[in-house]
């Protein structure tokens, strides 16, 4: 990790939030920043190619658009088993996030994938899907029953 | 939604031009003017399934690091402790779930002391003492567009 200029973070500051609906939304972020649009475009891409920027583009409320059913589903998988198991996981394109976690007294599930349908009965069969192609682990299907907060990040805020 | 726009979805979340004129390019693709492209944008934010178009960072490239969270909340108290959670703006994720630990969310910020200062005052202020915190030891997959499937009819619509 890199130390970011004022001008970068900046950027970073600007396209956190909402790109203007117009014909030359990023001349119009330039004037804001001070910069010239070619620049605002450099900046980004160089982002871009150094995974500073994950993705550009617009992000989805799935609730809204009829995608409620979500479960994060969590399985309890030996140490060194676990890569395995993520990578075959994160091969599916239903599976949004998978991330190994650590484990707590009382919390035993270590592997972590989250999933998204239209219905309940979607996301379980997935769920099996899932569970039968990594092995016979101990897992959960933990549904979603409401969403209480979804934001994006802002970074970069305090002065 | 008709089929143009789960088309521009589709294309607004993945293929986001960094271009000068990032909307006539997206409807160059679609067959449409860039003024009916606008008008769609701007119509799927005024209805919520659009949140926002812009950049999705690599938080820990930006020098910040996260965790998830799951609290043991007594069913009378979610709302109050929801309140709670939610009014730090480090925490982006908020979701009620079916398990003990019924409320989980993520936390993300500057620093490991901000994350636990964060948890200690949400500790404090509600009262709850039973945080499980799960933070990611490794990242399978991080991906954060769904697809909207031509022929299908997107779900039901909040208005």
């Amino acid at each position: 990790m890199r130390k970011l200029s004022e001008t970068e973070k900046n950027i970073v500051r600007f396209f956190q939030g909402d790109l203007p609906l117009e014909p030359r939304p990023f001349q119009k972020a330039a004037e804001i920043l001070g910069l010239n649009e070619e620049e605002v475009l450099a900046y980004l891409k160089a982002f871009q190619q150094e995974g500073l920027i994950r993705r550009f583009g617009a992000a989805i409320r799935h609730w809204q658009a009829g995608i409620t059913a979500n479960a994060m589903v969590v399985w309890r998988v030996p140490e060194e088993e676990v890569e395995a198991a993520g990578s075959k996981l994160a091969s599916f394109k239903e599976v949004t996030h998978c991330y190994q976690r650590k484990t707590r007294p009382g919390w035993p599930y270590n592997l972590f994938a989250m999933i998204h349908g239209r219905t309940r009965e979607e996301c379980e069969d997935l769920a099996r899907k899932l569970a039968r192609s990594i092995g016979h682990y101990e897992y959960r299907v933990i549904f979603s029953t409401a969403e209480l907060k979804k934001e994006s990040m802002r970074y970069f805020t305090e002065k | 939604m008709d089929a143009l726009d789960r088309r521009l979805l589709n294309l607004v979340q993945e293929e986001f031009p960094l271009t000068p004129r990032p909307y006539l390019e997206l409807a160059q693709r679609l067959g449409v003017s860039e003024s009916e492209v606008i008008a769609r944008l701007r119509e799927l934010k005024r209805k919520g399934i659009i949140r926002r178009i812009g950049a999705v960072f690599d938080l820990r490239k930006l020098g910040y690091v996260s965790t998830l969270c799951a609290l043991k909340v007594p069913p009378e108290r979610l709302e109050e402790v929801s309140e709670i959670v939610n009014s730090f703006p480090g925490i982006t994720h908020n979701y009620l779930r079916e398990d003990e630990y019924n409320m989980w969310f993520t936390l993300i910020g500057p620093s490991r002391k901000h994350l636990d200062r964060v948890l200690e005052e949400i500790k404090a202020r509600t009262g709850l003492t039973e945080l499980l915190e799960l933070p990611a030891e490794r990242p399978f997959k991080i991906r954060v567009n769904f697809d909207f499937k031509d022929g299908e009819d997107g779900g039901a619509e909040v208005i």
